[in-house]
């Protein structure tokens, strides 16, 4: 074990286990003790050498001063990322940005996440298993073979009353539809104290508007594209935030004052283009 | 003089505002509030975000260098930490180009300098016509990036051309033009008198110089374009000679930049001849906050020398 105090400067992890989560999603286990120390909705700049340098959400590991990352192959980058073999080496920094807080005074926590975007809840779900009795979680996928950490949630939380359902959006499993689809009818039925959100925007767009009709306060973590991860490229600006310094988690407060939350975001040119539903 | 002044520890708004016309200053016949400038190359696309770096104390801000057409940059890496200060960047320019930019700052209401790089002569007109009808205060020409092919320095190593190109933007706007120089195979001195003499009003000194960063674990170059530009406090010592040995050697003000991080970097800046410097790298170290600390503690170091304004001490280095 090497302790690292600088976290900018870019750590050469090995790639220690493959864990295939769904036909297109693996988590990738490495020792990285900066890594595991890593707060709920914090990230890593992944360098993938001579290919690309990517934005990842911390996962959690359950060995010790380990930490993992959780990829979809997508584009360029994450796909050769994905190929990835068990002994091959990447490279590390961070963990940076802002996280989500929790509190012993949110006693009924709801988390709400898509695809990926349960990699920062599941990290999330130990911190709140470790100081509340309850915890409910509603995750999305599109069929039965993409439901993600279904298991790894049941284990983390099984020792408090947890609910978890999981819609897809085929019906092959659990709920027909999409994750706001079960939280509509959730929140005619139960209360809570805050909802917990990580996933692709637009879906996060309509989690917040639920929220606010519902009067709950909401943290969403937020995902831009991201050259430095450092605050200094303005590539994920959010109108005058950075979601690599000031985000990635921003309140309701923060969310009602972005008029480009769901609307726009910046190419890697820093072009400004609109988020369309597909 | 007197001897050094005490290190600010937090931020007193109170003492800043106070010290306004202390900190004011005249470039190139802009008057500015403080001589704290947004380098260019940092966080400079987007309007909202300038407005907030205004509000976070700068004195006026340089946009990213923009081209006439839409550049992606590099795939990453692009920014590399080296620990202790330093770090190297190959971005590759990437900007959202001349039309987009203009719409993006078409309300501007803060004192903004537009930054622009062109391949060649005939890229500064039309770079010009898109911005000089709106709120800005004038041109920095990147001449200086170091890791583009046939923009920045390979344009700025080239004497002939600068001096055509100087002449280009001059004969087409009264706003100032500052020239930001570098490192490269001509001899800076010999360019800033060529700057001076094509009718440049003021030249920022120094860009980043060309450097890389191999991966011992894998043997690879980190950057994905290989070679990068250095920044940060390895810069300052050759910043602080270039500026100090510019300052001498011509008359047009001289705008400091290169490693600043404190505000004894931003005070040896000015003894050595700068009006006013630029920051950047500090800000992936400590954040916005930097520009009011820095305030703050050039503010304390004119009091303390008793010194009313900080034109007082503008190259001061040069009579030892």
């Amino acid at each position: 074990m090497v302790l690292h105090t600088n976290i900018d400067k870019i750590r050469m992890v090995v790639i220690e286990e493959v864990i295939e989560e769904t036909p297109s999603v693996k988590t990738f286990v490495f020792d990285d003790m900066l890594s595991s120390n890593a707060k709920p909705g914090q990230f890593l700049m992944i360098w993938i050498p001579r290919v690309e340098e990517l934005p990842m959400s911390v996962m959690i590991s359950n060995k010790k001063n380990h930490a993992a990352i959780t990829i979809r192959k997508h584009g360029f980058g994450s796909t050769s990322l994905f190929e990835k073999k068990q002994n091959d080496q990447i490279g590390v920094r961070g963990p940076y940005g802002n996280y989500f807080s929790i509190s012993k005074d949110v006693k009924r926590p709801l988390l709400v996440g898509g695809g990926t975007g349960l990699v920062p809840l599941m990290r999330l779900a130990t911190l709140i298993s470790k100081i509340q009795e309850r915890c409910t979680i509603i995750m999305g996928a599109q069929t039965q073979k993409e439901v993600l950490f279904k298991d790894l949630a049941e284990e983390i939380l099984s020792k408090i009353r947890t609910k978890i359902i999981v819609t897809t959006e085929d019906g092959s499993y659990g709920i027909k539809g999409v994750v706001t689809d079960a939280l509509k009818y959730i929140l005619k039925k139960e209360q809570f104290d805050m909802i917990y959100t990580c996933g692709p925007e637009l879906m996060m767009v309509s989690i917040y508007n639920l929220s606010v009709t519902h009067s709950i306060p909401i943290q969403a973590s937020l995902e831009r594209y991201m050259k430095c991860g450092i605050g200094i490229c303005a590539s994920c600006c959010i109108n005058d935030k950075l979601v690599c310094k000031d985000g990635t988690v921003f309140n309701d407060n923060q969310l009602s004052k972005m008029s480009e939350f769901g609307k726009v975001f910046r190419d890697k040119s820093g072009r400004p283009s609109n988020y369309s539903f597909n | 003089m007197k001897n050094n002044a005490s290190s600010p520890t937090t931020t007193n708004i109170k003492s800043i505002y106070k010290s306004s016309n202390m900190l004011s200053i005249d470039l190139a016949g802009i008057h500015l509030r403080n001589p704290l400038l947004l380098a260019s190359g940092f966080l400079g696309i987007s309007q909202e975000i300038f407005n907030r770096l205004y509000n976070d104390g700068l004195g006026a801000i340089v946009s990213k260098s923009i081209s006439v057409s839409p550049l992606d940059g590099y795939k990453g890496p692009t920014v590399v930490s080296l620990g202790d200060k330093g770090y190297l960047n190959a971005v590759g320019l990437a900007n959202p180009g001349s039309d987009v930019f203009a719409h993006e700052i078409m309300n501007n209401q803060i004192p903004l300098i537009v930054s622009i790089v062109g391949s060649s002569q005939s890229d500064f007109p039309k770079l010009i016509s898109k911005f000089d009808k709106l709120n800005i205060l004038g041109y920095e020409i990147n001449l200086s990036c170091p890791h583009v092919a046939k923009m920045g320095m390979e344009v700025g190593d080239d004497p002939d051309l600068v001096t055509k190109i100087i002449k280009t933007i001059k004969s087409r706007t009264k706003k100032p033009v500052i020239i930001k120089v570098g490192i490269g195979n001509t001899d800076i001195l010999k360019l800033a008198t060529i700057i001076q003499e094509s009718g440049a009003d003021a030249i920022t000194a120094i860009n980043t110089i060309r450097a890389m960063i191999i991966n011992v674990e894998t043997g690879m170059p980190i950057l994905s374009n290989k070679v990068g530009g250095l920044s940060g406090i390895p810069l300052k010592p050759i910043g602080v000679r270039c500026v100090y040995e510019i300052s001498k050697k011509v008359d047009i003000p001289v705008i400091g930049c290169g490693g600043i991080f404190t505000w004894e970097d931003a005070i040896e800046y000015v003894l050595a001849g700068a009006t006013a410097i630029e920051l950047g790298s500090v800000i992936g170290y400590t954040g916005l906050k930097a520009f009011n600390q820095i305030k703050l503690g050039i503010t304390k170091y004119l009091q303390k020398k008793d010194c009313k304004s900080i034109k007082e001490i503008v190259g001061l280095a040069h009579k030892y």
